[in-house]
């Protein structure tokens, strides 16, 4: 027996992964631990896309109302003020005032404006429009991140993918109405709106249409509680939530749940100004485009808060909240994909494929040790270390073990008993041929080491390929399969060579080859 | 034990027309399949929904096609066993933008009074994603095929790399057929294990392929055939062992691996046997036919060490300072 550099590198590969497996394979609670995919444990992927068509529309018409208060704040007159998707127009009554709307107009970014006599009219420019829609993504994955954040789950992962899709991951979600409430809240526009009743048409809105109501500058919008109840309000919203500071759930004097929300100073004057205004009248208080409220104005309102009322469970209130408080999406978004696996599925997962890979296991080691004996555990003690040092790795850089990637670990198996095969078949020939041990083994594993190699990294051409191409789970496999094979040159080459070298004299003086190599002889 | 011990060389080269005939005759089927019969994309390529349902007791198929019949969004919907007949798979062309009320929660919906059960699985893959998913596929297979052909003629020679290149198409097709031929959805599981296949089934052609070089650069033979013969025959045990092995492994894996990994397995297996068929019958043959040149080979070899002989000569003229 005798030590050799070969064998301390093995030992030292078999400590590093016997040590670091060990988080994951005992559930201990410090260390880094293995991730299981969400194929394994349940949860919910989804890659969702922006309408970042309507962030324009939505600036279009949050500008038409600040020129609206601008207006008024300086009593400016403006007649026929009205936006479409593309377009704010009005036409200003006193030509006095030009120097005015142009200044404040001017200070709107990345707009093209048209004056003709004294009709004006306000379009965003092609470069204000990509970056509005390019804020609309960003936006929407900060939002949706910060909604989840304070959903309560452990890493939710929110993600831009690509240029312009959002990959959400939501591990450990238990039951279907967990799942729902978290897509509900993601979802949510959350775009609270505080607009005008139209107090001199109100009366009417049940024999209008959306097109006459249009005619007026106003909007027929939809009860929260009854959409039979509908409100006439006027299109151009006093102000918008993107001027709220918090929002909290809290109860009225009923004990019923309630929104509580605080706006900040901008929109606390344009509050102001507006109720002191408008006394007696009703104010509409609009979330994601139904009313949820319309209080009687009774004296102006300072301060900058508010409530939105509506019937619902105090855990809606408080999703409500969460939604508000972490902003309004500025544009709405939709379902590209979605993987939801249920926790049961995961276990089955999980147990089937354990079954798969300790069944293969015990197949293949039997077998090694029947067909070449001690060469044949040796090549074992290999397999095994492999298997430690793929999960050590893998609990170390925070890698995700999904489905595929337990299939990746079972065809290592399979894979890294080759290279073994080859070498003791490389040996056995050599044997044959009478050459001394320490000559078979050296050269065997010389003439094997260059097909081993080859064969090897043609394989991880195609993991690589795989990894770079591949998508979720898929990845998994890749990832597996390329340290299967990079550890396998380390246990299956290197550490068997180490324990032959280490046992050289021993078979010599043996002469036993059946028992070493299990040939005859 | 040994299965095969060396004694004589086996003449695999003189039954390679046979093996041809056959080959040609599993290729040009699969292909005949897969024109007429034609891939089944899953959802991932094609787009579309997986709904899988557990249910307590047998699961009501009728119930359930009856149920579904409510919508026109479940229209073509087809619902098989998964498994079990307690578990089931729904599998629709349709998908749904609505990130809260998707065409998942809307099937829960449909199904209630069916029975008590369990959704276990929903996939949703819109077009865009799956026209997506498609093209990266493609595009992965075909990158990988390059890489692994400039590696092998950077290694070895060109017409090592094309033989190895012709396995690896006629393996691939024929993985195709079988899976057309069963009716197998392609999902992203099985262009994994298309991809594997790639690389299971080249590792064995390189192993031979080594044998052969190695044969073609130390023996003294200059038939080709005849040295082929040999490393075929040489690696035989090899081949065969290691097939066995990972048979084992896939085997196991088809049998208890459970429902969802079974397309990726039966793929596999699928391509062990071919792949392992085709490197000592369809690359090696190929090899003779393309008409490598052994004496040619020697040749190029003698010079190359010439060249490096000189090459050290001048070397050592230079630090000696004579030049």
């Amino acid at each position: 027996m005798k030590l050799n550099y070969r064998i301390v590198i093995f030992a030292l590969a078999i400590i590093f992964g016997v040590f670091f497996s060990a988080p994951s394979l005992l559930q201990m609670e410090d260390g880094k631990k293995v991730t299981l995919g969400l194929d394994l444990q349940g949860g919910l992927h989804m890659l969702l896309g922006v309408k970042t068509e309507e962030a324009t529309k939505s600036r279009i018409k949050s500008i038409t109302a600040s020129i609206k208060h601008f207006a008024q704040r300086k009593d400016i007159l403006l007649d026929g003020l009205k936006f479409d998707e593309t377009t704010v127009s009005f036409s200003l009554l006193d030509e006095d005032d030009a120097g005015q709307i142009k200044e404040f107009l001017s200070q709107i970014e990345g707009s093209n404006i048209v004056v003709n006599a004294e009709s004006y009219s306000l379009n965003l420019t092609d470069e204000e429009i990509v970056k509005t829609e390019k804020e609309a993504i960003s936006q929407a994955i900060e939002t949706i991140r910060n909604r989840l954040d304070q959903f309560g789950l452990a890493e939710p992962v929110v993600a831009r993918q690509g240029a312009e899709k959002i990959l959400v991951q939501l591990a450990g979600i238990k039951t279907q109405e967990e799942e729902q409430r978290a897509r509900e809240l993601i979802s949510r526009a959350a775009k609270l709106e505080l607009m005008a009743v139209d107090e001199d048409r109100a009366a009417r809105v049940y024999t209008m249409s959306q097109a006459d109501a249009r005619e007026y500058g106003d909007v027929i919008l939809e009860d929260a509680k009854n959409p039979q109840i509908k409100h006439l309000v006027r299109e151009i919203p006093i102000l918008d939530g993107g001027m709220l500071t918090d929002a909290n759930m809290g109860f009225n004097q009923n004990n019923k749940p309630q929104i509580n929300f605080t706006l900040n100073a901008e929109g606390a004057e344009i509050f102001g100004d507006f109720t002191g205004r408008n006394v007696g009248k009703r104010l509409a208080v609009v979330l994601d485009g139904k009313v949820y409220s319309d209080p009687v104005i009774n004296e102006r309102i300072g301060g900058g808060s508010g409530q939105i009322s509506g019937s619902y469970t105090v855990m809606e209130a408080k999703d409500l909240a969460i939604a508000l408080r972490s902003g309004a999406l500025l544009a709405p978004i939709y379902l590209m994909e979605k993987r939801s696996v249920g926790p049961s599925l995961g276990a089955d997962s999980i147990r089937a494929s354990m079954i798969a890979l300790i069944g293969g296991f015990i197949l293949v080691i039997i077998f090694m040790v029947i067909y070449y004996r001690m060469a044949g555990v040796i090549a074992n003690i290999a397999l095994v270390a492999n298997l430690f040092i793929i999960l050590a790795v893998m609990s170390l850089f925070g890698a995700t073990l999904t489905l595929p990637g337990m299939a990746g670990i079972v065809l290592t198996v399979g894979m890294a008993v080759d290279a073994n095969v080859i070498i003791s078949e490389r040996i056995r020939e050599l044997v044959y041929q009478g050459k001394s041990m320490h000559k078979a083994i050296e050269d065997g594993y010389a003439n094997a080491m260059r097909a081993i190699l080859d064969a090897n990294i043609t394989t991880l051409i195609a993991a690589v390929v795989l990894y770079v191409y591949g998508t979720g789970a898929i990845k998994g496999f890749a990832i597996t399969i390329s340290i299967g094979i990079l550890a396998s040159m380390l246990t299956a080459i290197l550490g068997t060579h180490g324990i032959y070298s280490m046992l050289e004299n021993k078979i010599q003086k043996s002469k036993n080859n059946r028992f070493w190599f299990g040939i005859k002889g | 034990m040994e299965f095969f011990k060396y004694t004589r060389t086996f003449n695999f080269m003189g039954k390679s027309k046979f093996a041809l005939v056959f080959s040609i005759f599993l290729v040009l089927s699969s292909y005949v399949l897969l024109a007429t019969k034609g891939l089944n994309y899953g959802v991932d390529f094609a787009g579309g929904t997986i709904v899988q349902v557990k249910y307590d007791t047998a699961a009501p198929i009728d119930a359930m096609r009856e149920k579904l019949k409510s919508n026109e969004i479940f229209a073509n919907a087809s619902i098989t066993e998964f498994g079990s007949p307690d578990e089931v798979v729904i599998r629709m062309k349709t998908t749904t933008g609505n990130v809260t009320v998707d065409i998942g929660d809307m099937t829960r919906e449909a199904l209630k009074s069916t029975g008590n059960y369990e959704i276990r699985r929903v996939d949703i893959v819109g077009p865009t994603v799956g026209a997506e998913l498609k093209e990266k596929g493609i595009m992965s297979l075909v990158l990988a095929v390059i890489g692994i052909l400039i590696y092998v003629a950077f290694r070895f020679e060109w017409r090592f790399a094309v033989a190895s290149i012709i396995a690896l198409v006629h393996d691939v097709s024929i993985a195709l057929g079988a899976i057309t031929l069963v009716g197998l959805d392609v999902n992203l599981d099985v262009l994994a294990a298309l991809l594997t296949i790639l690389g299971y089934s080249l590792n064995d052609t390189i192993i031979v392929f080594d044998r052969i070089r190695e044969g073609v650069t130390n023996s003294k033979k200059v038939d080709l055939t005849d040295i082929v013969n040999e490393s075929v025959t040489r690696t035989l045990a090899r081949t065969t062992l290691t097939s066995l092995t990972t048979f084992f492994v896939v085997f196991t894996l088809f049998m208890f691996g459970g429902e969802i990994i079974h397309p990726f397995a039966f793929t596999l297996l699928v391509g062990v046997v071919i792949g392992t068929y085709s490197s000592v019958f369809v690359a090696s043959p190929i090899l003779i036919w393309f008409g490598f040149d052994v004496k040619n080979y020697h040749v190029k070899l003698a010079n190359k060490a010439k060249r490096e002989v000189e090459k050290q000569r001048m070397r050592d003229q230079y630090e000696s300072g004579v030049m």
